[in-house]
């Protein structure tokens, strides 16, 4: 699936940003994932690993944050978390909702060290 | 103020480089850095240029995303066909291997480009931009963006295209939006194709299929449509006219810079 091609544009950025920092390597890298992203988080946890190898990240461990889908009602006011099979209104049964969580898919924040 | 003695630090910004804070940095040369920004950074920052190029030409750029089998290429020639007396059609093709589909619309005299994936299940932004240089967008009105046959990866990749449109046969089962949820209920417009097969397929509900968009919070219209019988596609193509009239004059939007 797509989850090995979003881990190596993600370990191009990270590179980058540790580059720009002079550092000399990556220790983790903390992403976030929202199910609407149409992002798996335990494909992208099984794709990182391959995708690591020899990137300034090759040691680096991976977190991955889950976070739920909600929406919010303009219709009735209601706002809380929704499933994947259902975006509508679940007070309400409107189908008129906005998306106010869950299409995340984020690079939240990287560690890096120097060489000592 | 030093960086040396820490005089440079104040009640202020002292948190910042305290342990967790965003500028902390150990004796150990230990840093974390925030960042949040779109994982798919590269590729939107490459469909944001794409999505510049077609503003500047004019050009409405349509993706279609569909299973593999559904119709899209068929879907293309049609529509070429229906708009050819006003509206100049080229297509971006994509595939795993071979350059079939490019040829098939090539010979039905519309430009095309195909784009081959090799073992990639989607397009990206940058597969599409290195496509469109192989294309004189100065010629083309509408720019359909024919996605690798996949109902999930193409939903995740921003081309640069203003429009997704869902395609679903009626030999496909009506619950795929269901099935699909991340893909369907971002789709601007759903096309039940193949409609002149419905009479062989009675348990395809074209309701249900918006009942299911409905649950998505996808209240899009659904056209079922045939690229056998142009006349089925008279409300699709009126869409497109629409959307590409309603584009900004080409340079417009960059008449600042």
């Amino acid at each position: 699936m797509h989850e090995l091609s979003v881990c190596r544009g993600m370990l191009r950025r990270v590179e980058a940003i540790a580059r720009e920092r002079g550092a000399a390597r990556v220790t983790r890298v903390v992403i976030r994932i929202g199910p609407l992203s149409g992002v798996v988080p335990e494909l992208v946890e099984r794709a990182f690993p391959v995708a690591r190898a020899g990137t300034l990240a090759a040691d680096a461990g991976l977190t991955v944050e889950r976070v739920p889908i909600r929406v919010d009602c303009p219709a009735c006011g209601h706002t809380g978390e929704a499933s994947l099979e259902r975006l509508a209104c679940p007070s309400c049964n409107s189908p008129d909702t906005r998306v106010a969580g869950g299409d995340e898919l984020l690079l939240t924040e990287i560690e890096v060290e120097d060489d000592v | 103020m030093c960086d040396t003695c820490g005089c440079n630090l104040t009640p202020g910004n002292r948190a910042l480089v305290e342990p967790g804070g965003h500028l902390h940095r150990t004796p150990g040369g230990h840093e974390s850095v925030h960042v949040l920004e779109g994982l798919l950074a590269e590729n939107d920052h490459q469909a944001a240029h794409n999505r510049e190029h077609f503003a500047r030409h004019r050009v409405l750029a349509v993706n279609l995303m569909s299973s593999p089998g559904a119709g899209k290429t068929a879907l293309v020639e049609a529509s070429a066909r229906a708009m050819a007396d006003g509206l100049r059609v080229a297509a971006v093709v994509g595939d795993l291997a071979t350059e079939n589909d490019a040829r098939r619309i090539r010979e039905a005299g519309i430009e095309a480009v195909q784009i081959c994936t090799d073992t990639a299940c989607h397009l990206d932004a940058h597969m599409v931009h290195d496509a469109l240089h192989a294309m004189d967008l100065e010629a083309v009105d509408v720019l359909f963006i024919e996605n690798v046959g996949n109902l999930v990866c193409p939903a995740s990749f921003d081309l640069g295209q203003q429009l997704d449109v869902a395609l679903l046969s009626v030999t496909e089962g009506d619950d795929k939006p269901a099935k699909y949820p991340v893909l369907f209920r971002a789709a601007d417009r759903v096309l039940v194709t193949k409609a002149d097969l419905a009479e062989h397929f009675p348990e395809f509900d074209r309701g249900r299929v918006e009942h299911r968009l409905a649950e998505l919070a996808n209240a899009v219209p659904v056209d079922a449509v045939s690229s056998r019988e142009p006349a089925t596609l008279g409300p699709w193509i009126d869409w497109l006219r629409a959307h590409w009239s309603a584009l900004p004059a080409a340079g417009e939007r960059f008449a600042a810079r």
